[in-house]
C-alpha cells in the first residue's frame, strides 16, 4: 500500500532524490508575572532606571541569602496546570555554576535534576486539524542582569535590575516539525499564559524568549539527527527564519557527505544565517549541585488544589463553549478565544447585546471591521478604540433593521472618534434605515418614471438592469432605505 | 578595679547591672588589655574610639533589664557589621564595609552589647591554624609561637588573653570547637539551624553555623540564648522551642546516658588524649551519669567526606568575589583576565586548593564519584548518630586528636592540617551540637579538651554536662600575659 501524505501542509525539504523531515524542540523562557523577585524582594518593573531594582541579595553582597517568594512559586504551578503537566510535590534548586560580570553570584539559581513541574501538553490548532505537543518539563530560574557592551568604547556597563528576576523555563519535547507549528506552539504557550496571568508574554520586552533546538532526518526515519541549539531567539519571525536556515544547512551538509556538529548557533538577525557560538567540546561546565541555602521546595496536595480551584476557563474550553454556545465555526472560535483580551471583547459584546443565540454578525465585525482598524492603527484589543459596549449596540442596530449593514459602516467610522454610542451618531446624522413600504414604494414609482425606457428593456430580458434600479432607489433616499424592502418593492412594480 | 579583664561575662553582666561597674570601666579596659596585646594579633579591625562612645551612651541612660548591658565585645571577622569593614581574613574583602548587619550580631548589639573590633580568622574560614588569614597568623596566649587553632583563632586567642569577656566564632568543621580546645576556652557549635546564617561571610553553607566562645559554660549558654533565634532571611534557620540556655543551666545530669564511640579511638592519638577522655568518663559518672559504649561505624569516612563537601560548597560561594562588584580588583586586559588576576592575587594558596578541589569534584564525570558519594556517606554518618541516640542522650569525645602545635609545623602538609578535625567534622556533617570544654593539660601544660555531641536542638543537655563536667574539673587556665611587655 502506499503512504500518501494526507497532511497537505508538511514541511519539507527536498534536495535531488531526498526528503528531508524537520525536528525542533523549543526551550521557552517566560517571565513570571510578579511585582518582586525569585528570591528577593526587589521590583520587576520593566524600563526602570539601571540599578534601581537591586537589592543586596540581587548583587550577592557576602553572606546574602535566598528566600523563595511563594507567588512566583504558585505561578510555575498555575502554569503547569495550564500544560496539563504533572505538579511535582518535591522540587530542588541547584546552582549552575559560571563566571560573567552580568551573574553577581557566579551562579544562576535554577532547577536541574527535580524541576516544579512534569510533563504536560499543549494541543495547537492547525489549519488541517489539532497537533498535540509534548511538554517535557518547567522549571524555575533566575534571570541574569544585562551587560551593555556599545556605553563606552573600553567598559561594559552591567544593569542588574533583572538579576534574579524569576524566569519559567518551559521545555517541549522534540515534537514540532515546521515553522508554522513553531509559531502556533508559541503563541498557544502565550495565550494560555495570559489567560493565567502567570506571564505578560510581551516579547519586545523579553518576557518571553527561546532556545530553538533543530535537527533534520530523512523523511520517514525513527532516528534523530544530531541537534544544534539557536540561542536566545526573541521572536516568532526570527524563529522560523532561523529554524529555515538552519534545517537547510544541515540538509545540506548530509548531501555534501559531511556531518552535523552539535553545538549551540546564534541567529544573526541582520544577515539571516545562524553562526556557531560554541561546540560541543567548549560547552561550559556548570558543575550543577543542589543550592545548599535552599531547602528542596516541597508543596502539598491542599496547595496544589486551591490554585487548580482557581484556574479561569483556557483557550481549549472557551473555544469549545464559543462553538457549542454561539454555533460559531471552529475557525472563527480559534480566533476570538487565541488571545484573552480579544475573548474578553467578545465576551463583553455577548454580555451587552443580550441575545445568546446568533453572535456570527458579531463576530463577523469584530474580525472585520475591527480588527482591520486595529491593524491599520497598529493597536491591541485592549487599547480599542470601539468599547464592547458601543460595538454590541452598532451590532443591535443592525439586527433589529434600524440601520443598514452599509450604513453601519459609515456609522462605526464615526465611533472610532471617541467611542461615541451608535444610537446617538444615528440619531444626529439622520441615518435611520427607511423601512416604510409605501414611502418606498412612491420612491420607485418616481424613479421607474423617471428611466422608462430601461423598465422597457428590462422586462424584455435584460435583467442586468436590475441593479441600476436598486442603485437609484438607494441613492435617492439617501442610502437609508432597507435594501431588502427595495428590492422586494422593484420586482413587484418591474414585473 | 584592675581585674575587670579577669571577669567572666556572667560577672560583668551582674557588676553591671548592680551598678558597681559601669559600662565605661569595663570597655575602657577591655581596650587597654587588647592594647598592650597587639603581639597577639587577634585584631584586623579595632573599633575601639565608638566602643567608647557607645559605653558613654549605654551608662547615661542605661537598660539593665537586657541580657548583655553594655558589655564590649569583638566578634569574628566573618560576621557583617554595619559601616565596620569585614575582610573574612581575605585580601579579596580587604576594602569591604557593609552596609548591614549580620541577624547574630544584630541579635547581641540589641541586647546591649558593644563592638570592640573585628578578629582575626583563617581566610574565609579555611584552617585549622589561623595562618591562612591575609592578615598575619594569630598568637595563642598559652604560649609564643603556638598557634591558637581555627579558624575562629582570632576569637579563641581573645577569649583566652582576657581582650574580650566572650565572643562568637563560626564552626564549619571544627572552627569553632578546635580553637576552644587549644586556648583552654569553651566553644559551642549549635544545631545547623539555630543560628541564623544571614550576613555571615560563607564557606560552605550546608555546615556553617556560628556560635559561642566563652571562658566559662555559664557564659557560653548566656551568648547562645542571645544569638539563637529563628530567621525568616535564612530559609535553612529552623523555627523551633529555644531554651533559655543560661536560666535553665543546671549541673544534674544524674541518670543521663552518655555514649562513648569506640570509633574516635584513632590510630596514633597521643596517650593523653585517652588518658584525657578516660578522666572525662570518670568525672559524668561521678556526676551521677551512666556511660555506654556505642558504635559510630563510618566515622572514618568523616574527613573524606567533609573534605568534599565543603570546597564544593565553597567552590560556589566565593565564585561571587571576582572584582565586579566590591572588593579587591585587579587590572586585566578583558573579562577573563581581570577575573584570573583578581581572583589569583586576592585569595591566598589555602582558599585556591580548595576552590580547586571543590570545582574538581563537582565537574561533570566527576560528580557522581565525589560529589554525590559524599552526600551518601554524609546520609550515613548522620543515620549512625540517629540510631546511637536510641540508646543514649550524648556522646563524650576528645576535641582534638592533640593539643595546639607550633605556628608553621603544618602549613606546608595540609593532610595533616585537616587531620586535626577529625573529631569535630563528623558533628557538622550530621548538623547537631557539640560544645568543647577544656578539661587538662598535656605534658607542655598546653590545654586539651573534651567534646560533648548531643541530639539535634539539645543545646541544652550539653550545656549542663559540660557545666557539670566543668565544676568536677575545677580547670584554670595559665595565662602567663607573655606577651604584654
Amino acid at each position: 500500500m502506499d503512504q500518501v501524505s494526507k497532511n497537505s501542509s508538511e514541511y519539507l525539504i527536498n534536495r535531488k532524490d531526498n526528503q528531508y523531515e524537520v525536528v525542533i524542540g523549543l526551550e521557552v523562557h517566560a517571565q513570571v508575572l510578579s511585582e518582586s523577585k525569585l528570591f528577593s524582594a526587589s521590583a520587576t518593573k520593566f524600563g526602570a532606571e539601571p540599578n534601581t531594582q537591586v537589592s543586596l541579595v540581587d548583587a550577592a553582597f557576602p553572606g546574602m541569602l535566598p528566600v523563595i517568594n511563594e507567588f512566583c512559586v504558585k505561578q510555575a504551578i498555575k502554569t503547569g496546570i495550564g500544560l496539563n503537566a504533572k505538579i511535582n510535590k518535591r522540587s530542588v534548586f541547584d546552582r549552575k555554576n559560571y563566571f560573567y560580570a552580568d551573574l553577581p553570584q557566579g551562579y544562576q539559581i535554577s532547577q536541574f535534576k527535580d524541576p516544579i513541574v512534569g510533563e504536560g501538553k499543549v494541543i495547537l490548532d492547525m489549519p488541517n486539524g489539532q497537533k498535540e505537543i509534548g511538554i517535557e518539563r518547567l522549571h524555575l530560574e533566575q534571570d541574569a542582569g544585562k551587560s551593555i557592551h556599545d556605553l563606552d568604547p573600553q567598559n561594559t556597563f552591567v544593569d542588574l535590575n533583572r538579576s534574579g528576576v524569576a524566569l519559567m523555563e518551559i521545555v517541549s519535547k522534540p515534537d514540532l516539525r515546521s515553522p508554522d507549528e513553531v509559531s502556533a506552539y508559541i503563541k498557544k504557550l502565550r495565550s494560555i499564559m495570559r489567560y493565567l496571568g502567570t506571564c505578560d508574554g510581551n516579547m519586545q520586552e523579553g518576557s518571553l524568549r527561546a532556545d530553538v533546538n533543530v535537527s533534520v532526518r530523512a523523511k520517514g526515519s525513527k532516528e534523530f539527527g544530531t541537534r544544534c541549539e539557536i540561542k536566545n531567539v526573541n521572536s516568532i519571525k526570527f524563529m522560523q527564519m532561523a529554524i529555515e536556515f538552519e534545517a537547510n544547512r544541515q540538509v545540506d551538509l548530509i548531501e555534501e557527505g559531511k556531518s552535523i556538529d552539535q553545538e549551540t548557533r546564534l541567529f544573526d538577525t541582520k544577515r539571516n544565517e545562524t553562526r556557531s557560538m560554541r561546540s560541543k567540546e567548549d560547552a561550559h561546565d556548570y558543575r550543577y549541585f543542589p543550592d545548599p541555602d535552599l531547602l528542596p521546595l516541597e508543596v502539598s496536595d491542599e496547595f496544589i488544589n486551591e490554585l487548580k480551584n482557581k484556574i479561569p476557563e483556557l483557550p481549549d474550553d472557551k473555544k469549545k463553549r464559543f462553538i457549542d454556545e454561539f454555533k460559531l465555526s471552529p475557525y472563527e472560535a480559534t480566533i476570538l478565544v487565541s488571545d484573552i483580551d480579544t475573548a474578553k471583547y467578545f465576551e463583553e459584546v455577548v454580555a451587552k447585546m443580550g441575545k445568546k443565540k446568533d453572535m456570527k454578525l458579531a463576530v463577523n465585525w469584530i474580525t472585520g471591521e475591527l480588527f482591520s482598524v486595529l491593524n491599520n492603527k497598529n493597536l491591541e484589543i485592549s487599547q480599542s478604540p470601539v468599547s464592547a459596549k458601543n460595538l454590541a449596540i452598532l451590532v443591535n442596530l443592525i439586527k433589529n433593521g434600524t440601520i443598514s449593514g452599509k450604513i453601519a459602516k459609515t456609522v462605526f467610522e464615526l465611533m472610532l472618534n471617541g467611542d461615541k454610542d451608535p444610537q446617538i451618531i444615528v440619531e444626529e446624522k439622520g441615518l435611520k434605515q427607511q423601512s416604510d413600504p409605501k414611502a418606498i414604494e412612491a420612491l420607485i414609482d418616481k424613479i421607474i418614471n423617471d428611466n422608462r425606457e430601461k423598465a422597457i428593456e428590462y422586462k424584455q430580458g435584460k435583467e442586468k438592469l436590475f441593479g441600476f434600479f436598486v442603485g437609484q432607489a438607494m441613492k435617492a433616499s439617501g442610502g437609508k432605505a432597507n435594501p431588502q424592502l427595495i428590492n422586494e418593492i422593484l420586482k413587484k412594480k418591474l414585473q | 578595679m584592675s581585674d575587670i579583664t579577669k571577669q567572666s561575662l556572667t560577672e560583668l553582666v551582674d557588676n553591671i547591672k548592680n551598678k558597681k561597674l559601669s559600662s565605661l570601666d569595663v570597655t575602657k579596659a577591655f581596650i587597654e588589655r587588647s592594647e598592650k596585646s597587639k603581639e597577639l594579633n587577634v585584631y584586623i579591625t579595632n573599633d575601639f574610639t565608638s566602643a567608647l562612645d557607645k559605653a558613654k551612651k549605654f551608662d547615661q541612660k542605661p537598660n539593665l533589664n537586657l541580657k548583655l548591658p553594655g558589655i564590649p565585645m569583638a566578634v569574628k571577622d566573618l560576621f557583617c557589621t554595619k559601616d565596620v569593614k569585614t575582610t573574612a581574613g581575605s585580601k579579596i574583602l580587604n576594602n569591604f564595609v557593609p552596609t548591614y548587619e549580620s541577624t547574630v550580631t544584630e541579635n547581641i548589639w540589641n541586647e546591649g552589647a558593644i563592638l570592640l573590633g573585628k578578629l582575626n580568622c583563617d581566610e574565609f574560614a579555611m584552617g585549622s591554624s589561623n595562618e591562612t588569614s591575609f592578615f598575619g597568623n594569630v598568637q595563642n596566649p598559652i604560649d609564643k609561637d603556638l598557634v591558637p587553632g581555627g579558624s575562629s583563632g582570632g576569637s579563641a586567642s581573645a577569649v583566652a588573653g582576657q581582650l574580650t569577656p566572650i565572643t562568637i566564632g563560626t564552626d564549619t568543621g571544627g572552627s569553632i570547637r578546635q580553637p576552644a580546645s587549644f586556648t583552654g576556652t569553651v566553644g559551642l557549635k549549635p544545631t545547623y539551624g539555630s543560628c541564623s546564617r544571614y550576613g555571615i561571610v560563607a564557606f560552605a553553607s550546608s555546615l556553617d553555623q556560628a556560635g559561642p566562645m566563652a571562658q566559662n559554660v555559664k557564659d557560653c549558654a548566656l551568648l547562645q540564648e542571645v544569638i539563637s533565634t529563628y530567621d525568616s532571611k535564612d530559609s535553612t534557620s529552623v523555627d523551633f522551642k529555644r531554651n533559655q540556655y543560661s536560666k535553665e543551666l543546671t549541673n544534674n545530669i544524674n541518670g543521663k546516658k552518655i555514649g562513648i564511640p569506640k570509633e574516635y579511638r584513632v590510630d596514633g592519638m597521643p596517650k593523653e588524649i585517652e588518658d584525657l577522655w578516660q578522666k572525662g568518663i570518670q568525672y559524668v559518672k561521678d556526676c551521677g551519669a551512666e556511660t555506654i559504649d556505642i558504635s559510630l561505624p563510618h566515622t572514618s569516612y568523616a574527613l573524606p567526606t567533609y573534605y568534599i563537601v565543603a570546597p564544593a560548597e565553597a567552590s560556589s560561594n566565593l565564585a561571587r568575589y571576582d572584582g565586579v562588584k566590591y572588593g579587591f580588583r585587579a587590572k586585566g586586559e578583558n573579562l577573563i583576565d581581570m577575573y584570573e588576576k583578581t581572583r589569583s592575587e586576592g585569595f591566598g594558596a589555602e582558599v585556591q586548593r580548595r576552590i580547586m578541589i571543590g570545582t574538581y569534584v563537582l565537574s561533570s564525570g566527576y560528580y557522581d564519584a565525589y560529589y554525590l558519594k559524599a552526600q551518601k556517606v554524609r546520609k550515613l554518618i548522620k543515620n549512625d548518630f540517629d540510631e546511637a541516640y536510641k540508646k543514649v542522650d550524648a556522646i563524650l569525645t576528645p576535641s582534638t586528636p592533640s593539643s595546639a602545635f607550633k605556628i608553621g609545623e603544618k602549613t606546608n602538609d595540609p593532610v595533616s592540617m585537616y587531620l586535626n578535625d577529625i573529631f569535630t567534622v563528623p558533628v557538622n556533617l550530621a548538623g547537631l551540637p557539640g560544645i568543647s570544654i577544656p578539661a587538662g593539660h598535656d605534658s607542655k601544660g598546653y590545654p586539651l579538651g573534651l567534646q560533648i555531641i548531643g541530639k539535634a536542638f539539645d543545646e541544652q543537655n550539653i550545656l549542663n554536662i559540660a557545666y557539670a563536667i566543668e565544676e568536677k574539673i575545677d580547670f584554670k587556665n595559665k595565662i602567663t600575659d607573655w606577651w604584654i611587655k
